[in-house]
C-alpha cells in the first residue's frame, strides 16, 4: 500500500519550475528572514549531512580519521555533552567508513557517557540496535539510529531540566564533524569539497544559542573557552558564496577546530 | 525495509521527538503526512533527517524556517497541512532573500520543493497556504 502511495506520488511530480510562494514577490525581506525560525534539530545539520556532502567522489579515507579512545569518565556536565556530541560524530564517521566494530565501540562509549548525565535507561536498547545493525551492515539504518539516538539524548536532557546542556551536544558534534572535515579535505584538496566549510550562520547560530544558556553554564572555563574559540571559527568559515577556500584557509579551520576539541577532550580543565 | 520507513520513522519520531512542547493531534497528523511524502525520495537514495518543524500557516501570510545546507548534497523539502488547509506551497529563498528554483511536487495540502544548493551557507524554507484556511502543518526534509 505504502509503495503504491509513494508511486503515485511520485507519478504527480511536475517537474522543474520556479515555486510560487503565495502570490507574493521571489524575495524575503531582511526583517522576514531575521524573523524566520531557528531550531536545533531542524536549522544545524547533523554530521552524517555534512559527510554526505563530502563523500560524494567516493575517495575520503574515514578510516583515516578515527581518533583514539577518549575518555568516558569525565565529571563535568558540560564536558560530558560536548564529548557526547563528538562521539556521536565519530559514529557517524564509522558508518561512512562501513566498519561495523569501530560503530560497536563508539556506540557502548556513547551508551556509558549518556548514563553519566543520567539520560534515559531507553538509551540501553538503542546501544543494542547499534550492535545489531552494526552485525548486520545495515549502514542506512545505522546512521538513523545515530541520528534518533541523538536526539533522544536531547530529549532525555529536556525533560531532566538539563536543556541547556543540549547545545552542548550539537556543539561537540559540529566541532568534531569538521575537524575530520578539514583534515580530510587538507589531505585531499578540491575546490568542491572546500565549498561544505561555509556556514557563517551556522556557527553565528550556534553562538546565539550558547548565550541563551544559563549564565553558570556559560561561565564554566570550558564553555567560556570553547565559545570563545567559535567566535574565531565563525570569521574563519565566513567567505563569500562563490569563493572556495585555499588549502591553507582549510588548515586554518582544522588547527582552530582542531584546538577547541582538545580542549573538549583533555582530562584538565581550564582555570 | 524501505517500504516500512514511514512508519518506523513516526514511531520513532514520537518516541524521540525533542520538541519542547507537547505536539497536537493535528501536528502528528501533518508530521505523518510530511514523512508520507519525504518517503517517496527513499527510493532515490534520499536519508530523511530526523527532525521536523511543524506550526501554522495562516492566509496572506508565510511560515519561514532556517536551515544550513552543503553545496554538493541534494535535497528535498516536504511538507503536509490538515484540515481546514487545503493547498500549501513549499519554497526556498538563499541567505539574500532570493528565490531558489526548485523542482516542485504539489497535490493540494501535501508539497515538496527539492534542489541542489551550489554554495553552502543559510536558506530558507517557506510553508505557504495557497487555498483553505488557517491550520497546522508540519515541514521535514531528506537529503543526499
Amino acid at each position: 500500500m505504502i509503495r503504491l502511495a509513494k508511486l503515485s506520488v511520485l507519478a504527480l511530480f511536475t517537474g522543474v519550475c520556479a515555486a510560487a510562494g503565495a502570490g507574493d514577490s521571489g524575495h524575503l525581506t531582511a526583517d522576514q528572514m531575521a524573523k524566520a525560525a531557528r531550531t536545533d534539530s531542524f536549522s544545524i545539520p547533523t554530521p552524517g549531512e555534512l559527510f554526505a556532502a563530502l563523500g560524494k567522489p567516493g575517495k575520503t579515507n574515514w578510516s583515516g580519521q578515527y581518533r583514539g579512545p577518549t575518555p568516558v569518565t569525565y565529571r563535568n556536565r558540560a564536558q560530558i555533552a560536548l564529548n557526547l556530541g563528538g562521539l556521536i560524530a565519530d559514529g557517524f564517521i564509522a558508518v561512512e567508513a562501513k566498519d561495523g566494530q569501530q560503530v560497536k565501540n563508539i556506540g557502548a562509549d556513547i551508551i556509558k557517557l549518556a548514563k553519566a548525565l543520567g539520560v534515559s535507561e531507553k538509551l540501553l536498547g538503542r546501544g543494542s540496535s547499534i550492535n545489531e545493525f552494526a552485525e548486520h551492515n545495515e549502514w542506512d539504518t545505522l546512521q538513523e539510529e545515530l541520528e534518533a539516538t541523538q536526539n533522544e539524548v536531547k530529549a532525555s536532557m529536556q525533560s531532566h531540566a538539563d536543556q541547556d546542556l543540549v547545545i552542548l551536544v550539537t556543539l561537540g558534534g559540529w566541532i568534531r564533524g569538521t575537524q575530520v572535515v578539514t583534515a580530510a579535505i587538507v589531505k585531499d584538496y578540491s575546490e568542491n569539497n572546500a565549498r561544505v566549510l561555509r556556514q557563517p550562520a551556522l556557527v553565528h547560530l550556534m553562538q546565539s544559542k550558547i548565550n541563551e544558556i544559563s549564565p553558570e553554564l556559560r561561565g564554566e572555563p570550558l564553555v567560556k573557552d570553547v565559545s570563545e574559540q567559535l567566535g574565531e571559527i565563525e570569521k574563519l568559515v565566513s567567505f563569500p558564496p562563490s569563493k572556495a577556500p585555499a588549502v591553507d584557509e582549510v588548515r586554518k579551520i582544522n588547527q582552530a577546530v582542531g584546538k577547541a576539541m582538545t580542549e573538549i577532550e583533555s582530562k584538565d580543565l581550564p582555570k | 525495509m524501505k517500504r516500512y520507513l514511514p512508519i518506523f520513522l513516526l514511531a520513532l519520531a514520537s518516541v524521540t521527538g525533542i520538541a519542547v512542547h507537547a505536539q497536537t493531534d493535528a501536528e502528528v497528523n501533518a508530521r505523518r503526512d510530511a514523512l508520507d511524502v519525504a518517503a517517496a525520495f527513499s527510493n532515490d537514495g534520499f536519508k530523511i533527517r530526523d527532525g521536523h518543524w511543524c506550526g501554522v500557516v495562516k492566509p496572506h501570510d508565510r511560515a519561514l524556517v532556517a536551515v544550513n545546507l552543503y553545496a554538493g548534497n541534494q535535497y528535498w523539502f516536504s511538507a503536509a497541512g490538515t484540515e481546514p488547509v487545503k493547498k500549501i506551497a513549499v519554497s526556498v529563498y538563499d541567505e539574500s532573500g532570493k528565490q531558489v528554483t526548485t523542482e516542485n511536487y504539489d497535490e493540494g495540502e501535501k508539497a515538496a520543493a527539492g534542489f541542489s544548493p551550489a554554495n553552502s551557507g543559510q536558506y530558507f524554507i517557506s510553508v505557504d497556504l495557497v487555498e483553505g484556511e488557517e491550520g497546522t502543518f508540519c515541514l521535514v526534509y531528506s537529503y543526499k
